[in-house]
């Protein structure tokens, strides 16, 4: 069988997409030039009083440069829709593009059920008014699809991740598998990493990895933030002069020296990470607690029902989340019996999980702590405080939906931060295991041949690049429209 | 404002105790102890042997102890042999009686002796540290200037199709970390099969096999354009994004600004009102940032000179943190949290005086 080319029988086409692509950025550039020019657009007065103004020269270079931009991005459509009707025919671009089909479907189901609906979803509505939020909303969208997808239920992978193909080792993108059977895909599309397995399907599992933990791990950061900075910024006096030291001292850290640290084998085994574990993912049931508390406590017949309800539900999921095999620390502290015992976390995944939400939550501390103190200063507080409100209830049913803009923005850029991070600790090789798919353990693997092949190394960082660029695309809308409220 | 800097340095003082106390009880946690024991004796050691080892060095005293004896307010250990040999923290068993200090630490400017380099921890920091200092130094070079010009060119006229351009740059590099564009940079220009090199190669462009070089450790004695650059380029892409978002704002917001609108109403040439007002007032944000991003510069370097094999400062963190050298990596961390705590203050007492409302009254 012959190796696939990157585009197949389409590769004429590519002519025409690097001519389009080069009058782009031809076109941007010129226009940037032209916006450093002042305009001279004439300006001229009818008949009827009204007056009419041409786009200037600047104003045609504008047209044409969104003309161009068009006519690329319906180049990339028709290489994505050709690869779907054609599959491996139309080179390795297709053959990806009918991998993912799946994604292409959710992707637009999602996109045109929230346009339609976008004016009665509120500020997530908003978002399909800015065209950088919808890029950005569309690239993490297809990575959330692609990680559940590939990650839970199989689909989009080609082979099995793990397993190596004879032959295979340090193989080029397109290269047909060696010794296939009909039932087998047959080409290793983005080539053999140099354990001679398919780095297309390490991609798609690794992104599984990274989809499962970044947002759940910036949520736990959140709720510690929340849950400290509110008071800290609130009541101010010591609580806030010592809250704010420890944010402090955790912050001026070396975050790597900080990784070396605590995911060291050795600092496993002493337990440290679990009782840090322990610690940490205890604050959602304090936050949810006290947000319901402070809200139903005059009506005791409603409160104490909800709040048996909601705490055992959250209280089951955190013993699950903490013990594994009857223990929360290894031979040390009981936990929850197996037998009641939900679901097991991997260890590494639960010594990264940890390290990464202790790194963010100073941070989330700090800018919670500094919103609470700039909005306790305002007129409804106030009002609050002279109905005779709770401060918890103040904090967190007046101060915090007040504050919900830049935290939100600042949720998305955390998202990526943390990706970052995870990315960071597979680099070194810390916490998951060296098998793992995750993206930045596959650039450490693949970084020590990069010289001679380094297609196993940039299909990650370009994965990785791509979603972190997505969140911040998202984060840079949400910030925009959130302005415009 | 003398008051306010003694303040800080206390502050400051406490902070790099508890920090240094946290990473002295980390790496002082048994596990560590007996792996250092076995990769410094031999990995077949028995428990007893491991335990007498380690009691003979003074590991297994009380944390409290141990870490006076590493500050040097504490009198070292001194332990005595059944042979009748005597030797402690601060001597050899042949050094004479009279030399023999009791206290040994660093305040009396002794880091101890590295397990991993064989050599005093004193001396490799500061080798590695010049080496490092080098590569920030390119990096500061090349990141401040670049990043503040793309900062003032976007702030200045916000909303444009410039400034969209260079917005939409700054948000690309600050999503791509340093280990994403190392590599990327390395297939493209420093490989000998794949992106630029070959095609130039080729043509006869360029002698050697590659463009750029993809390791930095010839860099170490000489360094050139050809083997600097590309770590230089890395590290300084990530900071940049995020000081030039930050002066596109402060730039923005001072160009609104009254004074500037009477200034045009005057009729000022543009290139006047940016260079001569505006530039001044708008730079006073950006310098704490640049201060604060210092700390950030840290974790890029330790990652760039893993992935250049640049053998400065980061790569001798990851070497003392991977083989559990204590003693250098205290030193290690003592240097990163100083630099860190010295960033703040110069950061907070620059916003002081650079701010003239603020130095004035």
């Amino acid at each position: 069988m012959e190796p696939l080319t990157w585009t197949g029988s389409l590769s004429g086409l590519n002519y025409i997409f690097y001519f389009v692509v080069g009058l782009l950025i031809l076109s941007i550039a010129i226009s940037i030039l032209a916006s450093l020019v002042p305009s001279t657009d004439s300006r001229a007065v009818s008949a009827d009083g009204t007056l009419a103004a041409d786009k200037g020269v600047s104003g045609f270079i504008n047209m044409i440069t969104g003309y161009l931009f068009l006519a690329a991005l319906a180049l990339v459509l028709v290489y994505l829709i050709a690869g779907i009707v054609m599959g491996s025919g139309a080179g390795i671009f297709g053959a990806m593009s009918r991998q993912f089909l799946p994604v292409w479907i959710a992707l637009i189901v999602t996109f045109s059920v929230s346009i339609t609906y976008k004016r009665k979803l509120g500020l997530y509505g908003k978002l399909f008014d800015s065209t950088v939020g919808m890029i950005g909303f569309g690239i993490v969208m297809f990575w959330v699809f692609t990680g559940i997808m590939g990650g839970v239920f199989d689909m989009l992978v080609t082979h099995d991740s793990l397993s190596q193909t004879s032959g295979m080792k340090n193989k080029l993108p397109g290269t047909p598998l060696r010794g296939a059977e009909d039932g087998d895909f047959q080409w290793f599309l983005l080539g053999g990493d140099n354990l001679a397995r398919d780095v297309f399907s390490r991609l798609i599992k690794g992104s599984w990895v990274v989809v499962q933990i970044a947002p759940m791990a910036t949520i736990f950061a959140f709720m510690v933030g929340i849950t400290l900075g509110l008071p800290a910024g609130y009541y101010g006096g010591k609580l806030d002069t010592g809250l704010s030291f420890l944010a402090n001292l955790i912050l001026a850290f070396p975050v790597i020296l900080l990784f070396y640290l605590l995911v060291t084998p050795e600092i496993v085994l002493t337990g440290i990470p679990n009782y840090m574990a322990i610690f940490l993912f205890v604050f959602p049931l304090i936050f949810v607690g006290i947000l319901l508390n402070s809200r139903f406590h005059t009506q005791p017949s409603l409160r104490t029902p909800l709040l048996i309800g909601v705490l055992g539900v959250l209280g089951w999921l955190y013993l699950s989340l903490i013990s594994t095999g009857g223990y929360a620390v290894p031979d040390k502290v009981w936990g929850l019996p197996e037998f009641l015992d939900g679901f097991d976390i991997d260890d590494g995944v639960l010594v990264v999980f940890v390290a990464v939400v202790f790194v963010n939550s100073p941070t989330v501390f700090r800018i919670v702590r500094g919103l609470a103190l700039d909005i306790k200063t305002r007129d409804y507080v106030a009002a609050a405080q002279t109905r005779g409100e709770g401060p918890w209830y103040i904090m967190l049913w007046e101060i915090l939906p007040n504050a919900r803009g830049p935290l939100i923005v600042d949720f998305c850029l955390r998202i990526g931060y943390t990706t970052i991070l995870l990315g960071t600790l597979g680099f070194f090789g810390l916490g998951l295991e060296s098998e793992s798919p995750d993206w930045g353990s596959t650039i450490n693997a693949g970084r020590r041949l990069l010289a001679l092949y380094p297609h196993a190394a940039i299909a990650p960082a370009l994965a990785l690049l791509s979603l972190v660029l997505g969140l911040n695309l998202l984060a840079d809308g949400l910030r925009e429209e959130s302005l415009r409220d | 404002m003398g008051i306010f800097i003694l303040r800080r340095l206390g502050v400051m003082l406490l902070t790099a105790l508890c920090l240094t106390f946290i990473v002295f009880w980390l790496t002082n946690l048994y596990p560590n102890l007996e792996k250092l024991a076995k990769t410094q004796g031999n990995f077949r050691m028995s428990d007893e042997a491991v335990t007498s080892y380690l009691d003979d060095r003074g590991y297994l005293q009380p944390l409290p102890v141990k870490f006076g004896q590493w500050l040097g307010v504490m009198p070292g250990w001194v332990t005595e042999k059944e042979d009748g040999t005597t030797f402690g923290r601060c001597f050899d068993a042949d050094t004479p009686e009279a030399d023999r200090r009791t206290r040994c630490g660093v305040i009396q400017g002794d880091w101890g002796f590295s397990t991993v380099f064989k050599d005093e921890v004193g001396s490799t920091v500061a080798t590695r540290l010049a080496l490092t200092g080098k590569l920030m130094l390119c990096v500061l070079l090349l990141m401040v200037p670049s990043a503040l010009i793309v900062g003032v060119l976007a702030g200045m006229r916000e909303g444009s199709k410039l400034d969209r351009s260079l917005s939409t740059f700054s948000i690309a590099t600050t999503a791509t970390p340093e280990y994403v564009s190392g590599v990327i940079f390395i297939a493209v220009l420093a490989s000998s099969k794949f992106g630029l090199s070959p095609i130039l190669a080729d043509l006869g462009w360029i002698d050697g096999k590659t463009l750029f070089l993809g390791s930095a450790t010839s860099a170490m004695k000489d360094a050139n354009f050809w083997n600097f650059f590309l770590p230089v380029l890395t590290i300084s892409l990530y900071g940049m994004g995020y000081i030039a978002r930050m002066t596109r704002a402060s730039m923005a917001e001072v160009m609104t600004a009254q004074y500037i609108r009477t200034a045009r109403l005057k009729g000022v040439k543009f290139s006047d009102i940016v260079l001569k007002h505006a530039l001044r007032n708008a730079l006073i944000a950006p310098f704490t940032v640049i201060m604060l991003q210092i700390p950030w510069l840290l974790n890029g370097v330790v990652i760039v000179e893993t992935l250049f094999n640049y053998k400065g400062f980061g790569w001798l963190l990851v070497q003392a943190a991977g083989n559990n050298d204590i003693e250098l990596l205290l030193a290690v961390s003592v240097v990163s949290v100083a630099v860190v705590l010295v960033t703040q203050l110069i950061s907070d007492i620059g916003y002081v005086y650079l701010n003239p409302r603020i130095r004035i009254s």
